[in-house]
């Protein structure tokens, strides 16, 4: 988002809407999904991959991250490999086979 | 210079092309991420350890909680459209799309009270025969508890209501209603869904200031108004981000 | 703000509720100081229950009351509310408030050539917030369940269970928040508001621990805000992420859901916790490269190494928690992931520490009060850090792990390391502060007793550990072992009370010399970083013209500069 004209802004708000629309489809699309009672592992997957790209949609759109500064791109991929780390957690425990819960 | 005139509050940093508050915000939201980040962490954690976990949709009003899904969507788009109208130079129209945006903020928040409060009239009773039955508390007694059993869901007795019945304390390993108490699944989903309903209020009670006392701004410094009201919307669409994960994982998985 | 500057602003909003930065600075030195102090005395008051178990002391009943100290005597749970807040106050209210706070607040800005924070209000809701949760952690103790007792790391189920814990997780939740507010407004000063010519590599060292330190809070607290959160619903709404299942406390099962797991707790808090070792040490090691390069006058050995140590310490400070957990049961693989990772964080530490001594080689250095604190903190660290490897190692770790050697271990990075620092910190930029100096004579009586005392405190421990006395004991000679051992307790208890009375010359030329220090001008070292171009005070908005920066941060000695160093504003001839 360089320059901001009235034309820019208006082309932005025509972007907002489809993303609206979108996101409204795919919400409708993860209820429908969830009723088709899959197995947990395939049924985590999928919701989780919408789930994926509706955050994307909105970080994108809404958030104006697909025409970001530098510095904010650093700021995020800072944040997304500690957040990774903090991922890490878990697979400690399990990896370990939870030992202190089951003595 | 004797006095502090901090410099970027309106126009960006030629060199990082942002300006102080819009750098502050997503800072602030980085460390968001690693807020909830850690409550998932948990999440995943309990849930691989737990011997049995429910289906969220068996335990949660899902209905509900879609519409809730629907109209945290839409708040952010006229969130968005607010910033635009500003943009614009549409004053008017921005008051317009941030009133709305506070009211379906209150609509979530209203819809998620009819969420919680049956939760917390709604009990379950461990037996000590290691079965559990799933009702409504009658009344109490030294020695005993009345209770209405829920309705079968399914099979012959689908839909027929059950007859109080009387159960003996001497047989009751533990009685919970469906508050955070009931089970780890519960706990989480007050405390995920708790969490998140805080986060909306602070965003209702930033939006109004910007709305009425904050918008005073619009007059004399326009580019700052408009950099304040962008940065309430890129919290308002974390804060919506969240619930788009938040929801599957509690209600659907 | 425009338009509201200039005209005389009334006491409360000068002094109390003030956003200039270095207000709250001071308002951020005198709190931490008196914290400090105070987390102090608790530890004086426990260190004569373990030196002489079970004397009496009558006059103490009158202080802490009956309740606590019936005739006298330390109860056990008093005791143990003494330990936990000694450690809770000491780092979260003392060391990183002052380190961060208040040096972080008054300094930074300076050394950039800023005439304040980004968000001054920001500012002054952190220090205030942090007040607020200062005051809620002293207050715990006239509550009647008693201040928190499960030890700063406050491990569940006990934690759980004690009394005392709701207050303590309050507190922890407003210091949390003060850190992200301050987190976030010094990561945007710093990157937005430096002078001009000021490129990242022309930085101060010290301004670059502050931006890593300030990544760190604020990546790094979250976590533990979550796990706070977690703990207080376990407290209040009775979840259990923290209670196992078949939980019995006093002969009764617990009425829970059980299924949780107590170790989430610990990963939670370590990954806090860990970051945080670095949050103590990364700003004091940014006070002592600015003492060194000034008094060595010369250049600081390895500036760029120094920065990219600094860097590679913060990323790797967050996948090394698990070595705090070892014990409990881990598998092999994440043990050996955690021992590696762990061993690889001593690199940078060695680095920073081995272009510091390096920069001492050849130099003529002027002993002044504050150099002496920045040489002695290095030897100190140094102990400090070494004495870290076999606690990350599983094998001496399964002898160590809880002992009094962890205690040692840990106080010397951050007792003898960063609090010298700290103060070395204090006697460097006061006549900043104030336009006057410290007196020597005091403050080099302060020095040696500082050192020598701490040095008798810590140093004991490591013997009562490898002896395996554990951490937590009220009273070690009921153990054989501890009665071996008990010789060695009472030396570090009067080396204790010692460094108690050592602190006194500090206290009296540190009220002294702010009305009757010796008068400087505003540069009294001779040093090139921006914050000395600036009066003594600095006014309101710090410098009378915007500063330019020509140069590095340390360029002392040039060939070329007749003058001996050439400040950073200083227009190339």
């Amino acid at each position: 988002m360089t320059a901001h004209g009235a034309e820019d802004i208006a082309r932005h708000v025509k972007v907002y809407i489809t993303v609206f629309v979108a996101l409204m489809a795919l919400t409708i699309v993860t209820v429908a999904i969830a009723s088709l009672h899959l197995s947990v592992g395939s049924a985590i997957l999928l919701a989780m991959l919408i789930a994926s790209i509706k955050g994307s949609l909105v970080a994108c759109y809404f958030m104006h991250l697909i025409s970001e500064k530098k510095i904010i791109y650093c700021v995020l991929g800072l944040t997304v490999f500690f957040f990774v780390v903090l991922m890490l957690l878990p697979v400690v425990e399990i990896e370990s086979g939870f030992h202190a819960v089951n003595v | 210079m004797s006095s502090a005139e901090i410099k970027y509050i309106d126009k960006p940093h030629p060199l990082t092309g942002v300006t102080n508050a819009k750098l502050g915000i997503w800072l602030f939201l980085a460390s968001e991420v690693m807020l909830f980040g850690a409550l998932f962490s948990a999440y995943v954690l309990l849930r691989v350890g737990a011997t049995s976990w429910p289906r969220g949709s068996d335990e949660l009003n899902v209905p509900l909680a879609t519409l809730n899904t629907i109209v945290l969507i839409t708040s952010s788009v006229t969130m968005v459209m607010s910033w635009a109208s500003l943009k614009l130079d549409n004053f008017g129209k921005f008051r317009r799309y941030m009133g709305m945006t506070i009211a379906l903020s209150l609509a979530f928040l209203v819809i998620k009270t009819f969420e919680y409060t049956p939760k917390f009239s709604h009990y379950e009773v461990f037996l000590n025969d290691k079965t559990s039955v799933r009702g409504h508390l009658g009344e109490k007694h030294e020695d005993h508890i009345l209770f209405t059993p829920d309705p079968e869901k399914d099979g012959e007795h689908a839909g027929v209501h059950p007859e109080e019945m009387r159960i003996e304390r001497s047989d009751i390993r533990r009685l919970t209603n469906f508050g955070p108490r009931h089970s780890n699944f519960f706990a989480l989903y007050f405390t995920l869904t708790g969490l998140h309903g805080l986060h909306i209020i602070g965003g209702i009670v930033v939006n109004t200031w910007l709305m009425f006392p904050g918008s005073a701004m619009w007059k004399t410094q326009r580019e700052r108004f408009t950099g304040r009201v962008e940065c309430a919307g890129l919290y308002w669409h974390f804060v919506d981000l969240v619930w788009i994960f938040l929801f599957p994982l509690l209600y659907l998985l | 703000m425009s338009g509201e500057h200039d005209h005389e602003l009334g006491f409360w909003r000068k002094y109390v509720f003030s956003i200039d930065h270095k207000v709250i600075g001071i308002q951020y030195t005198i709190t931490a100081l008196l914290f400090l102090l105070f987390g102090f005395t608790l530890m004086m008051v426990m260190r004569f229950q373990l030196a002489y178990p079970g004397t009496e002391i009558p006059f103490l009943a009158k202080i802490f009351g009956e309740g606590n100290m019936p005739g006298g005597l330390m109860l056990p749970e008093f005791y143990n509310q003494l330990g936990a807040m000694h450690g809770t106050i000491m780092v979260f209210l003392g060391v990183v408030p002052l380190a961060v706070g208040g040096f972080g607040n008054y300094v930074m800005p300076l050394q950039i050539g800023a005439p304040d924070m980004a968000f001054p209000r920001l500012n002054m809701a952190s220090y205030w917030v942090y007040f607020l949760g200062g005051v809620i952690m002293l207050g715990s103790f006239f509550l009647p369940s008693g201040a928190a007792q499960s030890g700063w790391t406050s491990y569940p189920p006990l934690s759980n269970i004690n009394p005392g814990q709701t207050a303590w997780l309050f507190g922890m939740v407003f210091l949390i928040t003060s850190s992200l507010l301050g987190s976030v407004n010094f990561i945007v000063t710093i990157i937005q508001l430096r002078a001009e010519g000021l490129t990242f590599f022309r930085l101060p060292f010290f301004v670059w621990a502050q931006l890593v330190t300030a990544f760190l809070l604020l990546l790094a607290f979250p976590p533990l805000e979550a796990a706070g959160v977690l703990q207080l619903m376990d407290r209040l709404a009775g979840t259990s992420f923290f209670m196992p299942s078949g939980l019995v406390v006093s002969n009764q099962v617990l009425d829970i859901a059980g299924e949780g797991n107590p170790l989430l707790w610990q990963h939670l808090f370590w990954f806090l916790a860990h970051p945080e070792v670095y949050v103590l040490i990364l700003p004091a090691m940014g006070i002592v490269a600015e003492i060194l390069a000034n008094n060595t006058r010369k250049p600081l050995w390895g500036y760029r190494s120094l920065v990219y140590a600094t860097i590679f310490l913060g990323f790797m400070s967050f996948i090394v928690w698990a070595h705090h957990m070892f014990m409990t049961g881990m598998g092999t693989t994440m043990s050996a992931f955690f021992q590696t990772t762990t061993m690889i964080i001593s690199v940078p530490s060695v680095i920073i520490l081995t272009a510091m001594v390096i920069s001492l080689w050849g130099a003529s250095i002027r002993y002044t009060v504050p150099m002496l604190f920045a040489i002695a903190f290095l030897p100190m660290f140094a102990i400090g850090g070494l004495t870290g490897l076999p606690l990350g190692l599983t094998a001496s770790d399964i002898h160590l792990h809880d002992t009094y050697y962890v205690i040692g271990h840990f106080h010397f990075v951050v007792a003898p390391g960063t609090l010298m620092a700290l103060f070395g910190g204090i006697y460097y930029w006061f006549p900043k502060v104030t336009g006057r100096l410290m007196n020597n004579m005091l403050g080099k009586l302060h020095f040696w007793g500082t050192l020598i005392f701490m040095n008798v405190v810590f140093m004991p421990m490591f013997l009562q550990g490898m002896h395996s006395v554990s951490r937590r004991l009220y009273d070690q000679t009921v153990y054989e072992h501890g009665k071996d051992v008990q010789d060695l307790t009472i030396a570090s208890s009067w080396g204790a009370w010692c460094l108690g009375i050592a602190q006194i010359p500090f206290i009296i030329n540190f009220f002294a010399s702010i009305f009757a220090g010796k008068k400087v001008g505003s540069n009294p070292w001779d040093a090139t970083t921006l914050e000395w171009a600036a009066p003594s005070p600095p006014p309101h908005g710090n410098f009378e013209t915007e500063p330019v920066v020509y140069r590095g941060p340390y360029e002392y000695s040039p060939p070329e500069d007749p003058t001996g160093f050439s400040p950073q504003n200083k227009a190339p001839a």
